[in-house]
This record gives structure tokens, sequence and C-alpha cells, in this order.
């Protein structure tokens, strides 16, 4: 184990919506470059988990710290401005893609850095098509999204994030909406990112990617995070009852 | 009893000019009420602004819940009570623009709000600030589905207008009135208005007709 300052750093996280408490105090650190991998049945909090990594849900109480600062301490947010700032170091990968339909693939990775950065629109470009080469889709470069297939959307929305040069990349079941023949692309270009050092949040079902590429297994299970551990623990010999329940559910799925 | 249409023929220069006036006024109250719309429409999508909610939604629900003849004449004859003296073209322009904003503000608000939610989260995971977020991601699509119910308002705006020829505007209305009133010839000279009126919101369903064709092979709709 690394021992360096955690780049994610939480601590009694909780967060409900109305009467229904979807977290119930986590406490958490990920490494620089670790790449962290967080399992569980669906509805135990993990989506919410990682949107708090980034400021898309408010927590009401616990501390939430990303890159050296505090994004949320005890149900209050940073301003508006510096949470901005703070995003552009957190990318994030949605169940749904979210590309901006109006804009063409290389103009949705080129808006943020124009916009929020400031990058000039050539230079915004040509940083474009760099990552668009590493997600296997320069001959796309000006298509709509709306011409793309699900992984193809999915890799462009990778490099989208990427665009921002974050440190932290969250994905919340990235590949969850993709027909199964084109879950591996997406996969791929996540394990090319895990190789290059880049730190990885990963909410997914994927327990293939999650054995050869995690360095951190976390289950959560009803708003809790109830284990934690390298992979090969996790999966062979895991210590709480719910992790094996949840494990042979889904690893004996047909 | 025959119907004769000479009086139509006969002043058909005046019903020309006061068409163009219909069409003047119309296309500055358009200005005006999409102004209007757009910041009240952005105005209310936010509840937990108190203050900002609470004006722009006052707003839509007297102006919505009033006729517009009788804020016309509000404007027309109550303001000069406050030596507030505007010409009848200015009312026509302020009572009309102001009347249609509230509409159209119901428009923007609806067509933002039927925007995924995943495009604002996305837009503000790339660091983009509200506005900005609002501006290059949100409104450039809400604008798409915002034309056919735009189109409506529009319609409706232009037919509205006939009412400003009571704030002695000489707008094609007006100047029918004035024909019959010399030649008693009512049925023809309302028949032509109608005609006017007819081919103004014609042309109106035909051009918001082409600028939706050319948004969508842009790629703009789906």
């Amino acid at each position: 184990m690394k021992t360096q300052k955690p780049i994610v750093h939480i601590r009694g996280l909780r967060k409900s919506f109305g009467d229904h408490v979807v977290l119930h105090g986590i406490d958490f650190d990920v490494q620089p470059s670790q790449v962290v991998v967080i399992i569980g049945p669906s509805g135990s909090g993990k989506s919410t988990f990682l949107r708090c990594c980034n400021g898309l849900e408010q927590p009401d109480s616990g501390r939430v710290e990303i890159c050296g600062h505090t994004l949320s301490d005890g149900g209050q947010m940073l301003a508006d401005q510096a949470l901005n700032h703070l995003r552009e170091q957190v990318g994030m990968v949605f169940q749904s893609f979210n590309l901006f339909p109006h804009l063409s693939v290389i103009d949705n990775i080129t808006v943020g850095p124009r916009k929020v950065r400031g990058v000039s629109g050539p230079q915004a470009e040509a940083e474009a098509m760099v990552l668009l080469d590493k997600v296997g889709l320069v001959q796309k470069a000006h298509a709509m999204p709306a011409s793309l297939s699900g992984g193809q959307k999915q890799r462009v929305a990778i490099a989208r994030a990427l665009a921002m040069q974050p440190q932290v990349m969250l994905f919340d079941e990235p590949t969850s909406a993709l027909d199964p023949e084109l879950v591996g692309e997406v996969l791929q270009v996540m394990k090319l990112l895990a190789s290059e050092g880049m730190t990885m949040m990963v909410v997914t079902h994927e327990m293939d990617f999650a054995r050869e590429v995690a360095d951190v297994v976390v289950v959560m299970d009803g708003g809790a995070l109830i284990e934690a551990g390298p992979p090969d623990i996790i999966f062979t010999n895991p210590k709480q009852a719910r992790t094996r329940d949840f494990l042979r559910a889904i690893l004996t799925r047909v | 009893m025959e119907l004769d249409f000479s009086p139509v023929f006969s002043g058909w220069r005046n019903l020309i000019q006061g068409a163009s006036v219909t069409v003047e006024i119309t296309a500055m109250a358009l200005v005006l009420g999409c102004v209007m719309g757009l910041l009240v429409g952005i105005g209310r999508l936010k509840p937990e602004r108190r203050v900002i909610y609470a004006l722009c939604t006052s707003y839509v629900a007297v102006i919505r819940g009033t006729p517009l003849l009788v804020q016309l004449f509000l404007l027309f004859f109550g303001l000069p009570q406050f030596d507030i003296l505007l010409p009848a073209f200015v009312c026509g322009v302020i009572g009309l623009g102001i009347y249609s904003g509230a509409y159209v503000s119901e428009i923007v608000r609806g067509s933002i709000q039927s925007i995924d939610r995943g495009q604002m989260e996305a837009a503000r995971s790339v660091g983009m600030s509200y506005g900005t977020a609002m501006r290059t991601i949100i409104l450039p699509q809400a604008l798409v589905r915002m034309i056919p119910p735009l189109g409506n308002e529009f319609i409706a705006l232009i037919k509205n207008s006939a009412l400003v020829s009571l704030l002695t505007i000489h707008d094609v209305m007006h100047e029918g009135q004035k024909i019959i009133s010399v030649t008693y010839r009512s049925l023809e000279v309302y028949l032509a208005i109608a005609a006017i009126y007819f081919v103004l919101t014609g042309l109106t369903t035909l051009a918001l007709r082409r600028i939706e064709q050319r948004l969508r092979a842009g790629g703009m709709v789906q």
C-alpha cells in the first residue's frame, strides 16, 4: 500500500432523500493512481456516493476532500466558483453518456476546455484529436452524437471528461446502458487509463473488470460500505455474508 | 343582397398601409415578448430564488389572468393620469409585448425543463458554471423545442394585434373600419381584413417551418 496523502478523503458521509437514508456515514480514502471499483446491489447507494464526490449531490453531513480541497463539510458545499474549479479536476462519466446532442463529437470534447479553461479553439481541437485517437474515434470527430453507437458515445464521453485534464475520474455504471457486444470497447479504454496511472472510482457490475483492474474493491449494501479490499480477497474469500450473497447472485446469473 | 367588393379594391392602398403597420407593431411586440419571455421563463426555473421567482410568477399570473384589451386601455387611457403620455404606437408595442411575454415565458420554461437533467449534470461536471451551461448546452437544445409552440404564440400575437385599432393606431383593422364608415360595406371589408390576417399568419407558419427544417438538417433535432 502506498503511503501518500489520499487524493480522495471521505469521513462520515451521510445523505438522505427526504425520509430515505441513502448513505449512512461512509469513511473512505483513495490514494493517487488507485483504481477503486465499487460494487453492490442496486439501491445500495453506490451512485449517490460517487455523485457526492463531485458535488452533483449535496451531502447532509460528513466531510469530502478531493485533490486537497474540501468539497463539502457538515452539509456545507464549497462556494460555487471554487466548486466549478474543483469539478475541472474531477471527470465524470455517466451511465447514459449525456453527450451534448447539438454538438459534434469534437465540439463535445472542446466545449469544456474552451469555455472553462479558456483554451483557444485550434489548441482545444488539437488536444481533442489526441484524445479521440486514444479512444479510437478519430474518424468520428465531425459526426453528430446521434449517429454513434452506445459504445462510441461512451468513449466520446470519456474523452470529453479527459479533456479537462482531471486528476480523478468517476465512472457511474459506464457500461450498464450498452449492448453486451459494445461493453468491451469501453472497458478497454478504461483499462488503458488505469495503466497510465489515472485515479479512478468506478461503479460497475463488470466483475471481470474489477478482478483484473481494481486495486481496491468496495462492497456497498444498504447505504453502508460493508467491505473493502484487494479483488482477490473480495472475490475469493469475502468476510461478510452479504458480500458472498451478492457475488453469488451476480456471478451465477445466466 | 349582392356582394360588392369595389370599396375593398378602391381602398386597397389604405389596407396595405394598415397591414404594414400591423406587421411592424407585431414584429416589435414579438421581439419584446421574446426578451421578456426568456428572462421571466429563466426566472421561474428556481423557486429557491424567492424574490425573482415571486416577481416572475406574479407577472405571468396577472398578465394571463386579465384581458389584453384592459391592459392596452390601462396603458393608453390609464397612464396619462400619472402624466405618462405614451404615443399610441408605443402603447401598442409595449402592451402586446408584455402580454405575449407571459405566454412565451411558459414556453421557455417548459422547453428548458424538458431537456434531460443529465445534460446540465454533464455540463457542470466539466466545470461549467450554471450560466455557461445554460447558454452553451441547455438553451440551444431548448430553442429547437420552443419553435412549434412559439409559432402558435406568434400567430396569436398577429391576430391579437387587431385590438390596437382601438388605441387609434392605423393598423389593417382600423383602416378597414374607416372604409366601412364611408361605404357601409361591412361584410366585404371584414372578409378582406380576414384574408389579410390569414395571409400574414400563413406566411409566419411557412417561415417557422423553414427554420425548423434548417435546424433539423443541421442536426440540432433528432
